[in-house]
């Protein structure tokens, strides 16, 4: 098939392991496509993962592969920093608003990181969940695509400070950056903006706030990753205690009427894939999961059986209905039940890591979404959901569903 | 060659801090009689930009190398015209913010431009392979779901396809299908099989040929002109430009199931074999109780240790149309666990609202037949109590096992069908690409290549169609797929002096290389993944790029200034795979982590396509030690090209040989593995390679 310059590009919305596989997807079958993503910079929540089940590799690996792609494809322009306003139109001719917000640091960066340098102004580094500060001025991650620095609106003082401004060589710093908005004309929409986990805070049972030693399963990542809170050292965050007893507790908020009442079908793998990490960092540490049904579905078996080996892993069929701080020694106390074998019991951990679900991110515009708040599969033509905003999914098949997205955008 | 290069050197990010810059430009205009080399505060700035851009117009450059910071970043700023080649040396992330101040740095930025200059010299522009009359149709093998959806789709965006099937009607497993469960709300309803609207489509859809009572018998050729022979009683010849491989799946033999009663009594049926029964008579009687197995001959070592996935959600599904039929009956539903991820969920509580269908975890002790009913003992039940049960019927909810793609009858010399990953499932191997595929323009689509069900089969023929269409499109431009996509580079073989070895038949992993009758290798074009495996495999180097190959590589080797031996500065040869550990190398530079500045790094495809002869000519220039650092091998390989991580290790026993029969220690090649994250560990890596040499003292070839 030829395509016609007058074809409009696709629009993408969302930067993440969908978004940008179906960009680079489409942009090889030789469509133009327009990548819109939030945040200032591309990878969502798969860039702070600190690898993936079941082979345990790290997703910088294949985001490396779909960068370089990005980068050497004409076809494809991306704004980081953007956010779509309204939709408007029809299947071959949408016109949609975006806004950027204002780049404080432009294109002109070359990471060379003096700002950060001399940057007097601290603010908690969301990337690691705030586990950890950045200065004001920061390069979000090590793998950052595009690679360059951020300002932080809400902690930078500006000109009253303008230090950096001082130190950059390339004037790449301009506060007097204003948000600008533009309208595009595209063809056909992909809607990939993606999952945030389960507000922990809503489940006062299994004590998130009371105790900074219950975390939930992403941020539990960033205390594995090696760019994370211990620089790749496991620490309980209350004391930087090396844990030697940890409890994972599935569906925290999940199959639960009061909460998700779906299955968010990634948790059990997580936590499987988090056991085992855990063992390599720290072996020899007990784990124990406590689950409902083990979701671990095709070959994935195999994983599960790996973790079931493992002397220091245990998995009791259970659901965990308290958890409680010991105030003086900061550890945690899990009552659960084993219901295979019919017992209460009272488990002592030193961490312990809420399994929470999926949950669609919001958008701003006017489309369909289900009971359960996911957007529905039923939008109007030409414009398509996919992936963990239209339903909780796993890595491997979001990127399938961003493939296949890619044939219906050229129908 | 006489090329016209142009030498921009930047000294901005501390580059002009650490080394003289002007001296470095000196040793491109003394060492190698360039005109052009210049030093710029900012070659990313519109200035500097703008600063070469004059000079290739000026001076009507044909080559212009840029020494400043790593090629991963300013990539889209340099953006030069097609004709001028463009090289990057890496004085950023790999030298000045990794070494400490002092000489070693500004020998190593010297002996890095002399590199790029070289490798310049010994570069071509890469004209893509694009052959005649590519293609664009595509073949759909398999008439089930997976083979349906992917013919339909791939029909809509505008494309021709053969859809071949070997029955005498389409639909494979739909067909006896009575009705499926929900994928999306409302969860509350079963629904009718999509096999008559898909049907319908496919009569609709004006560019889709359907093939039945057809079998294939050869697909040889590449991507964008695919020759397929069918056979249909007589022979029929196709030409096209990719595949869809959609063979689907078998149920598990239950006649192996003897201990869960299948062969003991007709009432034990299995899931497939109920649904055909329902299918072809729905007014049949249903008896009292009927119990489920579930994962009969699944998650099981000695039958399918696997879980089908489908196998849950569809007794859930006759657990309930059971209830519709024949609402006196009782259904019992025995599992290892609830395997319903996702909204799945929904349906699991829809079905579960029904006081009549009971479930329970267990163990299936016994199944034993007392007069005309089943009696089934299952242990291990919730509280740890043993329940015994008398049923009339008992459903076994046996998995699924590949069709397998035999039935392709690929020509190629690596075998008929797909590789197969595992349990026979020709799968990708990686979670972020899982169209990968080991034979160019064919994909798996469906239950051949994982367990899954009809919704995710649908999904998947999608995504497969899509990566043929893509395929055919990048041959159209001459231009390769992932993970090298848009790379017009291609292997151009000499043949003159090819001695017929058949090593890089073998060792490529995509099947490249078919053999003539006399045994010579014959290259696909379009095949190949540009991975450069075959140039490493080749011991009478007659493979190489434009861009990368064994004269620039050597070249490159040969341009480091080598101290002598008095002068205690080892100097270490580092192939560095440019998928993972490159990136690594330039992560630790922007951690400003500092390691010995005695190494001198060139990238690699992948560590699969580093040539013996470069080891040999490392050592006999006098390189004191040669590091190579790739992706990581073994059944969770990370290497992009499957196996050329592994290589180095197979290979590596030549090579040693090579070190033995130069009299040299073993110590003098080693291979490190690392992931992208492992950038923490490069410091570690190199410095204890540099301790180990140091021990080991000079290589004694040096200065001869």
């Amino acid at each position: 098939m030829e395509y016609k310059s007058s074809i409009k590009p696709t629009l993408i919305i969302g930067g993440g392991i969908s978004g940008i596989t179906a960009a680079v997807e489409l942009a090889e079958a030789g469509r133009e496509v327009i990548l819109v993503e939030q945040k200032p910079y591309l990878g969502g929540n798969v860039v702070k993962m600190n690898n993936y089940f079941p082979k345990l590799c790290p997703p910088g690996c294949g985001l490396e592969i779909n960068f370089r792609r990005i980068r050497q494809n004409p076809r494809i322009t991306y704004f980081p920093s953007s956010t779509i306003s309204d939709i408007s139109g029809s299947k071959g001719n949408f016109s949609v608003s975006m806004v950027t917000s204002a780049l404080y640091v432009n294109d002109l960066c070359t990471a060379c990181g003096k700002c950060t340098e001399v940057c007097p102004e601290e603010r908690p580094d969301e990337f690691n969940y705030n586990f950890t500060k950045t200065k004001a001025i920061y390069l979000p991650h090590e793998m950052t695509f595009p690679m360059k620095f951020h300002i932080d609106d809400q902690y930078c003082k500006k000109e009253a400070c303008n230090k950096c401004v001082e130190v950059c060589t390339n004037n790449a710093i301009d506060f007097a950056a204003q948000a600008e908005s533009q309208v595009l004309e595209v063809s056909s929409i992909v809607i990939a903006t993606g999952w945030r986990n389960y507000d922990a805070r809503k489940l006062a049972n299994l004590g998130y706030s009371s105790s900074e030693n219950i975390v939930t399963n992403v941020e539990f990542e960033r205390l594995l990753a090696a760019a994370g809170s211990g620089n790749g050292k496991l620490k309980r965050p209350s004391d930087e205690k090396e844990p030697k007893e940890i409890v994972f507790v599935q569906c925290a908020g999940s199959r639960d009427e009061n909460h998700l009442p779906y299955c968010s079908a990634v948790c059990c793998s997580a936590s499987l894939k988090h056991a085992l990490t855990v063992q390599e960092k720290i072996p020899g540490c007990k784990v124990t999961i406590y689950y409902i049904d083990l979701r671990v579905t095709g070959r994935n078996e195999d994983f599960l059986k790996k973790v079931e080996e493992n002397p220091n892993i245990t998995l009791i069929k259970g659901k965990v209905g308290n958890v409680e701080k010991n105030s003086e020694t900061e550890n945690l106390i899990v009552e659960a039940e084993n219901i295979l074998e019919g017992k209460k019991i009272k488990h002592t951990a030193d961490l312990v890591v809420l399994a929470t679900g999926i949950v669609s991110n919001e958008l701003p515009l006017n489309l369909l979404t289900t009971q359960d708040g996911f957007l529905s599969d039923d939008q109007q033509e030409g414009i398509h959901a996919i992936s963990c905003s239209k339903k909780p999914m796993d890595v491997s098949s979001s990127v399938k569903e961003a493939t296949a997205v890619a044939l219906k955008a050229i129908q | 060659m006489g090329k016209n290069i142009g030498v921009y050197i930047c000294s901005g990010c501390e580059i002009g801090n650490c080394i003289n810059t002007e001296k470095t430009c000196q040793v491109a205009m003394e060492e190698f009689n360039l005109s052009h080399a210049k030093v710029h505060s900012a070659l990313c700035s519109v200035e500097g930009y703008n600063f070469i851009l004059t000079d290739i117009e000026e001076h009507k450059l044909k080559a212009v190398l840029i020494a400043a910071c790593s090629p991963r970043v300013k990539t889209e700023v340099f953006d030069f015209p097609d004709n001028i080649l463009l090289e990057r040396v890496n004085l950023r992330e790999q030298v000045a913010w990794c070494f400490e101040y002092g000489e070693d740095m500004q020998m190593a930025a010297d002996d890095y431009l002399r590199m790029g200059i070289v490798k310049l010299k010994n570069t071509t522009v890469s004209e893509p392979y694009i052959a005649e009359n590519i293609n664009s149709e595509i073949l759909v093998v398999g008439g089930g779901i997976s083979g349906l959806s992917s013919a339909i789709e791939g029909a809509k965006a505008g494309y021709k396809i053969h859809l071949v099937e070997k029955e005498n009607t389409l639909g494979g497993k739909l067909n006896t299908l009575y009705k499926q469960y929900p994928s999306r709300a409302p969860f509350n309803t079963l629904t009718d099989p999509v096999l008559k609207n898909k049907l319908d489509e496919v009569t609709s859809l004006e560019n889709i040929t359907v093939y039945t009572s057809t079998t294939i018998e050869k697909i040889s050729g590449q991507p964008g002109s695919f020759d397929v022979k069918l056979l249909n009683g007589k022979t029929q010849n196709l030409k096209v430009g990719a595949v869809v491989a959609a063979m689907g799946w078998e149920p598990y033999d239950a006649n192996k199931l003897g201990h869960l009663g299948y062969g003991k009594s007709p009432n034990v049926i299995t899931n497939e074999e109920f649904e055909k029964m329902v299918k072809e008579n729905p007014g049949l009687s249903l008896p009292p109780n009927i119990l489920f197995i579930q994962c009969a001959g699944s998650r099981d070592k000695n039958h399918l240790p696997y879980c089908s996935s489908y196998c849950c959600c569809t007794s859930l599904k006759q657990a309930k149309y059971i209830r519709e039929l024949s609402p006196d009956s009782s259904v019992f539903i025995v599992y290892k666990d609830i395997r319903t991820p996702g909204l799945g969920e929904e349906f699991y509580k829809e079905v579960q609202k029904d006081d009549q269908v009971f479930f329970t975890k267990g163990v299936i002790n016994e199944v034993l037949t007392e007069n005309e009913k089943l009696r089934v003992n299952v242990g291990k039940t919730l509280q740890d109590e043993d329940i015994s049960l008398q049923v009339d019927m008992i459903i076994l909810a046996t998995g699924m096992q590949p069709a397998g793609t035999e039935e392709l009858n690929l020509t190629y010399r690596l075998g008929k069908g797909l590789p197969e990953l595992k349990y026979n499932f020709s799968d990708s191997h990686f979670i972020c690409f899982p169209y990968e595929t080991r034979r160019t323009g064919i994909y798996a689509a469906g239950s051949v290549r994982a367990p899954m069900d009809i919704a995710a089969c649908t999904e998947d023929a999608s995504g497969a169609m899509f990566k043929a269409i893509q395929c055919i499109e990048a041959a159209k431009r001459g231009e390769a797929v992932h993970p090298r996509s848009g790379d017009k580079s291609y292997p151009d073989l000499f043949m003159d002096r090819c001695t017929d070895c058949k090593r890089c038949t073998e060792e490529c992993p995509f099947g490249t290389y078919d053999e003539t009758e006399q045994g010579t290798p014959l290259l696909n074009i379009n095949r190949c993944r540009r991975c450069g495996i075959c140039l490493g495999s080749c011991p009478e180097r007659v493979i190489n790029f434009s861009n990368f190959s064994i004269n620039s590589v050597s070249a490159m080797i040969k341009a480091v200034e080598i101290p002598d031996e008095f002068e205690e500065k080892p100097r270490i040869l580092v192939f560095v795979c440019e998928n993972d550990a490159y990136p690594a190398m330039d992560m630790a530079g922007t951690k400003r982590l500092k390691y010995s500045p005695y190494v001198r790094i060139i990238p690699v495809r992948c560590l699969g396509s580093i040539n013996k002869v470069w080891i040999s000519d490392a050592l006999s220039c006098g390189y004191d030690g040669i590091l190579q650092i790739g992706c990581k091998p073994g059944e969770n390989y990370q290497c992009h090209f499957i196996h050329g991580s592994e290589l180095t290790e197979t290979r590596g026993i030549n090579i040693q040989e090579t070190l033995q029969s130069m009299m040299l220690e073993p110590e003098r090649i080693r291979t490190e593995f690392v992931e992208i994250t492992d950038y923490f560990k490069i410091p570690e890596i190199i410095n204890n390679y540099v301790e180990t040499i140091e021990r080991i003292g000079p290589n004694p070839f040096k200065g001869m």
